[in-house]
């Protein structure tokens, strides 16, 4: 406890609070100079809430420490260059230059939000199992809905930070990120970033979903502004993180590994890091017009002052159509990753799989107005929209394809490994996504599927075979390394098949209402539509999952103490992090490596992919 | 080679029995409108496609990790095949003509929704939250959308407040309504029968329960409801409560104000007239006349406790003959 007390974690949050209150208290201040009204339904007035939760989170960025080393370097103080990490957890709740230590810290951020955005499902799920209110309000389900997307979107995007912070240096041989301290502060925006968007919560919610469309999110209580600022500050950390990993990749791989040497996750973690960095402003742009037009009236998305709510669709979609991509090229790059050391096989058409990935990430820039076929935009512009659309199956079919040729003739060994049947799991998954995903590009048949349950279980179906699964087979392939130990593969198997199969029968009967009527985002359906037995079949769907996600934690602590020790190269792999022991030392490699050979020759003998360099002898040996 | 015969076999077996199965689901509800027709056609194309890609993915993935999954004592890697460019071609070009296909017969149906016949008949849509409201071109207002069959109409709708959308699954057609412009639907129903329109985008706390009656009837039904509806309008219009029940429809104030005692957003109009009132301040006040008219007039003057919801209330922009009809009306609602 008393670790906990002293850490940047701890400090960071006192700040914020402390920094909430006295933003909120200036503009009070000013609000009775100026004889306005100093109060409101939520203590503070809304310009009062926003400025305070903004003054809030940098509070927390001074107040945890993270500034701290380039407020020194303004001064013209010098920092250790190698920054010293304790031994102990508390590691993980400071602030920590070493970007396997901050992977890891966006790893359980991430797992975090996944059950905290889970237990809001959970909860109206349970409401929906019958029709009728049950126990929750209609604006606390609108809430709970709205926050369930957005939680799970900020704790995808650090999922994929997590990973790539990881396993990025390691894969290209770096002894760490292009910008640690970066790297750190970008870590750090996560946290505050969470708090804005809970605390939304206590001040009203909102009844928007994640999309907050105007007008209605213009009428939204004071708990929309702190969903437009969360996002903001989660997004500052996206776009800062995507910076990073791109610089790290151009500047610091090992010798010899040229573009088409590089391992297949590091092609996806850029392709992804592109859009992140270029596309996640339109998002925050959006927003703040929004916060804009509630805070000082200004009529961007207002018709009555000659505004345009359509117009902030498309600035919202053009982001927010590219972030889908953002979440699952790293989950698809995990895929094509792991599925050559479990069938001992190459990557089957290397250079095709490495160049989708980067035209799927150009091709989703031009695709944004298929959200918006019903919006009421333009009607002819919908026919090129269509074409665009559709246009991204080719790219995602090379890797489905891809994937079938490298499992042909593959020598997989059973039982299969848990890392393995979660990279099946999620190739299968995502192909439901994928294949439910032609019907609404088509104009005339998504005229029917817009806004139903059908779209529901189709991006869910995405998400989770694009980023859920992969993320779990990359932690359950990765945790040797970080830790020297394995995860338990009973329980592992056990978590695998309470949850695919649910959660496969959970989408399916989404889309199965969905086309029959069943709207999405509504807090209540009609009786006489006769889908009560298929939603109470979905709620147990969803309780089996929350219980599989259980099992994985228990594993995965206890694991961390009492896992099977795994200090060597338990995957058999040729990639170079599996080539020294495990867990990883602070500085990774102690001896630089060259690149020698292509990185999935598996099954052509005497052929290696790294060369470590000669331990230098200095003087003593 | 042997094992490519049986995976194609295999793939073809399956891809059939998934079509079967979905088709034997009856995956949509009925077709109800002329412009259900293609959607249908395109949607069962999609269907054929996606049985076949399902079984072309899943049969050799399944096939290939039982048949050839490592055998006892064999401790060597699979064979070493790193790629092969023209099958890498093949699946790239062979799914480029099959998406430009579908995008031109995309767009292709979509010309077909919009065949406009002149003639059309044109509706009034109004939606605000949360309530759906219809004026006929004989210049009536009602709650309910009645449409003849086998003759098309066009939708004139628009929003007073946020963004909603008209959906009825059977006429497999969706479109939003917005603020401040006016959107077009038009359908032609070939079906007679109830359905419902249901608000399909967010549009707030009641969002669910935003829909409305829509009857598809004979021209005969048609044309008898709708002189029944101009002769009872032709009535209420000769007194102040009946007016005032015309006007609750047409602004949709029946969307929050129930008239049975039923609670929605607002409070019920039943009883209210008259009655002891406990405002969110714990105070209390008569229903009368001079609180009715302020709160039409101004509806945060004074909420009533229980109601102080997320979504006040819109200011209506009424004349003061118009509000004194609806509590006209509102009074006699015992």
């Amino acid at each position: 406890m008393k670790k906990f007390f002293s850490s940047a974690l701890w400090h960071g949050l006192l700040w914020q609070a402390i920094g909430w209150a006295l933003g909120a208290s200036f503009v009070t201040l000013i609000r009775v100079l100026m004889g306005l009204k100093p109060f409101a339904t939520f203590g503070f007035t809304e310009p009062a809430w926003v400025f305070g939760g903004l003054v809030g989170a940098l509070s927390f960025l001074g107040g945890s420490g993270v500034l701290t080393d380039w407020f020194k370097w303004a001064k013209g103080e010098e920092t250790h260059e190698n920054h010293q990490d304790p031994d102990g957890w508390e590691k993980f709740i400071n602030i920590s230059l070493d970007h396997k230590v901050i992977g890891i810290q966006y790893t359980m951020a991430a797992l975090l939000l996944l059950v905290v955005g889970g237990i809001f499902s959970l909860i109206f799920r349970t409401e929906l199992a019958s029709h009728g209110l049950q126990f929750l309000s209609l604006q606390w389900y609108n809430t709970l809905m709205s926050l369930h997307g957005i939680v799970m979107i900020i704790g995808i995007l650090l999922g994929i930070s997590g990973v790539i912070n990881y396993i990025v240096p390691l894969l290209i041989g770096a002894h760490d990120m292009a910008f640690p301290r970066l790297n750190a502060f970008s870590y750090w925006l996560a946290p505050p970033a969470a708090i804005l968007l809970l605390s939304s919560m206590a001040l009203g919610g909102f009844d928007t979903g994640w999309t907050g469309y105007p007008p209605l999110s213009v009428r939204a209580p004071v708990g929309m502004q702190m969903f437009f600022l969360g996002v903001i500050v989660a997004g500052w950390s996206s776009v800062l993180s995507a910076l990073n990993v791109i610089a790290t990749v151009l500047r610091m791989r090992a010798k010899g590994m040229t573009a088409f040497r590089l391992p297949i996750f590091v092609w996806a973690a850029i392709a992804t890091s592109i859009i992140a960095l270029t596309a996640t402003q339109e998002i925050g742009l959006s927003f703040q017009l929004v916060m804009f037009q509630r805070l000082f009236g200004m009529g961007f998305f207002d018709p009555a002052k000659g505004g345009d709510p359509i117009l902030f669709q498309h600035l919202f979609w053009f982001y927010s159509h590219p972030a889908v991509y953002v979440f699952i090229l790293p989950g698809l790059g995990i895929i094509s990753e792991l599925l050559p050391v479990f069938v001992r096989k190459p990557l089957f058409g290397y250079r095709w799989i490495a160049m989708s990935s980067l035209g799927i990430a150009l091709v989703g820039f031009l695709v944004w107005a298929h959200h918006m076929y019903t919006s009421g935009m333009n009607e002819y512009l919908r026919v090129p929209f269509m074409y665009s659309t559709l246009l991204v199956a080719v790219p995602t079919g090379v890797k489905f394809f891809s994937w079938v040729a490298t499992i042909w003739r593959g020598k997989v060994t059973g039982p299969y490994p848990t890392a393995f049947l979660f990279v099946l799991g999620g190739i299968v998954v995502f192909l439901m996504g994928g294949l439910s995903g032609p019907p609404n590009a088509t104009v005339a048949t998504d005229l029917h599927l817009q806004d139903t349950y059908w779209i529901v279980g189709h991006f869910h179906d995405t998400l989770f075979g694009g980023y859920v699964l992969p993320f779990f087979a990359a932690i359950y392939f990765w945790f040797p390394k970080a830790t020297g130990r394995r995860m338990n593969e009973a329980l592992g198997r056990l978590h695998f098949w309470l949850m695919t199969p649910s959660f496969i029968v959970l989408t399916l009967l989404m889309m199965r209402i969905g086309l029959l009527g069943m709207r999405r985002r509504i807090a209540d359906y009609d009786p006489s539509l006769g889908f009560d037995p298929y939603h109470l079949v979905m709620t147990i769907a969803a309780f089996i999952i929350a219980l599989s996600v259980l099992i994985f934690f228990i594993n995965f602590f206890r694991s961390i103490t009492k896992g099977e020790p795994a200090t060597g190269n338990v995957w058999n792999s040729r990639s170079p992090e599996w080539q020294v022991p495990s867990p990883m030392p602070a500085h990774n490699y102690e001896q630089p490596f060259e690149v020698v050979g292509e990185p999935y020759d598996y099954g052509l003998a005497d052929s290696v992919y790294v060369k470590f360099a000669e331990k230098k002898t200095g003087g003593r040996n | 080679m042997r094992h490519f015969v049986i995976v194609g076999v295999l793939v073809i077996l399956v891809a059939a029995l998934t079509y079967v199965g979905l088709n034997y689901m009856h995956l949509m509800p009925a077709e109800a409108s002329a412009q259900s027709i293609p959607v249908d056609w395109l949607w069962n194309l999609d269907i054929d496609v996606i049985s076949f890609l399902l079984a072309l993915i899943i049969v050799p993935i399944a096939y290939s990790l039982v048949v050839f999954r490592r055998k006892k004592g064999d401790a060597t890697d699979a064979e070493h095949i790193e790629g092969n460019t023209s099958l890498e071609i093949t699946w790239t070009i062979i799914p480029l003509i099959v998406v430009l296909v579908f995008a031109y017969l995309g767009a292709y149906t979509l010309g077909e929704i919009n065949v406009v016949d002149p003639s059309a008949n044109e509706i009034q849509v109004k939606a605000i939250q949360w309530a759906w409201s219809f004026t006929y071109p004989e210049g009536f207002t009602s709650k309910e959308l009645h449409l003849p069959v086998n003759k098309q109409v066009v939708l004139k709708m628009e929003s007073g407040d946020v963004i909603h959308s008209f959906w009825v699954p059977e006429f497999r057609i969706k479109q939003d309504v917005l603020p401040g412009r006016v959107t077009d639907y038009r359908i032609t129903p070939i079906l007679i029968g109830n359905y419902m329109v249901r608000c399909a985008e967010l549009c707030g706390a009641s969002h669910s329960y935003m829909t409305a009656p829509v009857i598809v009837s004979s021209q005969a039904d048609y044309d008898a409801w709708i002189a029944a509806q101009k002769a009872s309008v032709a009535s209420a219009g000769q007194t102040p409560e009946g007016r005032g029940g015309q006007l609750a429809t047409s602004l949709g104030c029946r969307g929050c104000h129930t008239i049975d005692g039923s609670k929605l957003i607002g409070p019920s109009w039943q009883g209210l007239y008259g009655s002891q009132v406990t405002l969110s301040d714990g105070t209390t006040v008569t229903a009368n006349d001079a609180y009715l008219i302020e709160s039409i007039s101004n509806p945060s003057a004074k909420i009533v406790k229980g109601f102080e919801t997320a979504a006040p209330m819109p200011k209506f922009d009424l004349t003061d003959v118009q509000i004194q009809d609806l509590v006209a009306y509102i009074a006699t609602l015992k």
